[in-house]
């Protein structure tokens, strides 16, 4: 299976079409609901950002808190479409990768075509599988939103499929039925 | 002359342990019936991918058992189901409180996810655990039945209801179920175990779709009608071919329970409450 890492360049974009299996090693940034409508805020107000949003790789998540001896808990993917609204600043900030699970909006695939990024999909419900592939966790931003607050995630062998490639192809769109 | 029923004392300590361990096992443990009906999918997907991700699906099961780690980070929003014998007589406090204490309790031991916020419109401060959803039925005898379903909300926010004109056929009830899922897509974790409840009024109908995903898949309807109904959703639904992650296969959905109860005669209440794949329940009878 094709190895891909982080920061994800446009070229390494390129390559990827809807549909192909890779796995994904480096640093990825949690970041859902509220995390999404804060930062945009912050992007609105012109505020300096939490981390650099170039070349980077968001992951919608909201893990459970991490037992000792362990980097960090169950951590599957949480729902891409409520991200959809917040997505467009993000990725006109440079963010090149996202990974959640279902579908995006027209709007977010054109801007994935737009933007050369590019929209992966995990495993839903795999929350204690995915946690084996996290080398390392750390809360970076927005603490008290607590499994809301930004993660930085360091992953390695990180199972994703591609969902929208940078040419606006759509696999969950041309598999259902 | 009536005869004199006993009363027997249960502690709110007593409760408030077995609710924390109910979490816990809920959230690390599948459901045996929902393991199996992953592995018979397995076993009839022909789909390549699809047989991949339900093989992970199952290793995850197995991985969580083993870690006690939750299945899934969305250990969800508590539902306790309580089946209160009236002869109980509770003791050393609050029963309401000593359920939250132990969604506290089993959540905090277990590190599973603060998922509850406490002001929907308002949306302020940290999630904490609880309180849950609590739903008690008084029934005869002496025994407490404690059920906890932890609800993940990817599959919850997929949930609907439709007040049905009461000459409204089976076939457009069953359309709606079918449609419902449909609509629900990769968005709810296929493949999913649909509950569907039928009757009273909407907020029962609701209810009954959540108490239908009790039901173990290894069982059968007891009423013959509604087994044929379920067997029919069933179908209709892996017709969809949906598949894991959305990406098509054979395995769209396991298992589909309706509950019924009586309503009115100018209506027809039904609601559909999706589970993801991770559905979690535990019971004890104490």
């Amino acid at each position: 299976m094709r190895k891909i890492y982080t920061p994800l360049t446009e070229k390494q974009v390129e390559l990827l079409k809807a549909g192909d299996e890779v796995l994904l090693s480096g640093v990825i940034y949690t970041m859902r609901d509220r995390a999404h409508a804060r930062m945009v805020k912050e992007i609105k107000k012109k505020r300096l950002l939490p981390f650099s949003l170039h070349n980077q790789v968001i992951y919608y998540c909201g893990p459970t808190p991490a037992k000792p001896g362990r980097v960090i808990g169950s951590c599957g993917p949480t729902t891409s479409s409520r991200m959809d609204a917040f997505t467009v600043p993000l990725l006109k900030k440079g963010l090149k990768g996202m990974i959640g699970k279902g579908k995006r909006s027209p709007q977010v695939r054109q801007a994935i075509k737009r933007y050369k990024a590019v929209y992966f999909l995990t495993i839903g419900g795999a929350g204690a599988y995915l946690s084996g592939k996290v080398k390392q966790a750390q809360v970076l931003a927005y603490h008290s939103f607590g499994p809301e607050a930004v993660y930085r995630l360091l992953v390695e062998n990180f199972p994703l499929i591609v969902g929208i490639d940078c040419g606006g192809r759509d696999a969950l769109r041309r598999s259902s039925k | 002359m009536a005869r004199r029923l006993s009363v027997r004392r249960v502690s709110t300590g007593q409760i408030t342990q077995t609710v924390a361990e109910l979490c816990l096992r809920a959230n690390t443990k599948l459901r045996g019936d929902v393991y199996q009906a992953l592995a018979r999918a397995l076993s009839r997907e022909t789909n390549p991918r699809a047989r991949r991700i339900i093989q992970i699906l199952l290793e995850n099961a197995d991985c969580a058992q083993e870690a006690q780690l939750a299945i899934c980070q969305d250990t969800g929003l508590a539902y306790i189901f309580v089946e209160l014998g009236q002869q109980v007589l509770i003791s050393g406090g609050d029963f309401r409180q000593a359920l939250d204490k132990g969604i506290d309790q089993g959540y905090k031991q277990g590190a599973l996810r603060n998922s509850i916020i406490q002001q929907p419109l308002r949306r302020m401060n940290g999630p904490g655990f609880s309180p849950g959803i609590v739903h008690i039925d008084i029934v005869p005898g002496k025994r407490i039945k404690l059920t906890v379903l932890p609800k993940g909300f990817g599959s919850e926010n997929k949930a609907v209801v439709q007040m049905f004109k009461p000459t409204a056929s089976i076939d457009q009830v069953q359309q709606f179920v079918v449609g419902a899922v449909e609509r629900a897509g990769a968005d709810a974790c296929p493949p999913f175990i649909v509950g569907v409840g039928a009757g009273g009024g909407l907020d029962q109908a609701a209810l009954l779709a959540k108490k239908a995903l009790l039901r173990p898949l290894n069982s059968r309807n007891r009423d013959r009608f509604l087994a044929q109904t379920e067997k029919a959703l069933l179908r209709k639904i892996n017709q969809l071919h949906i598949g894991p992650l959305g990406l098509g296969g054979r395995s769209t959905c396991l298992g589909v329970n309706i509950l019924t109860c009586p309503t009115h005669i100018a209506g027809l209440p039904v609601a559909v409450n999706i589970s993801c794949h991770a559905l979690r329940s535990a019971t004890r009878i104490i």
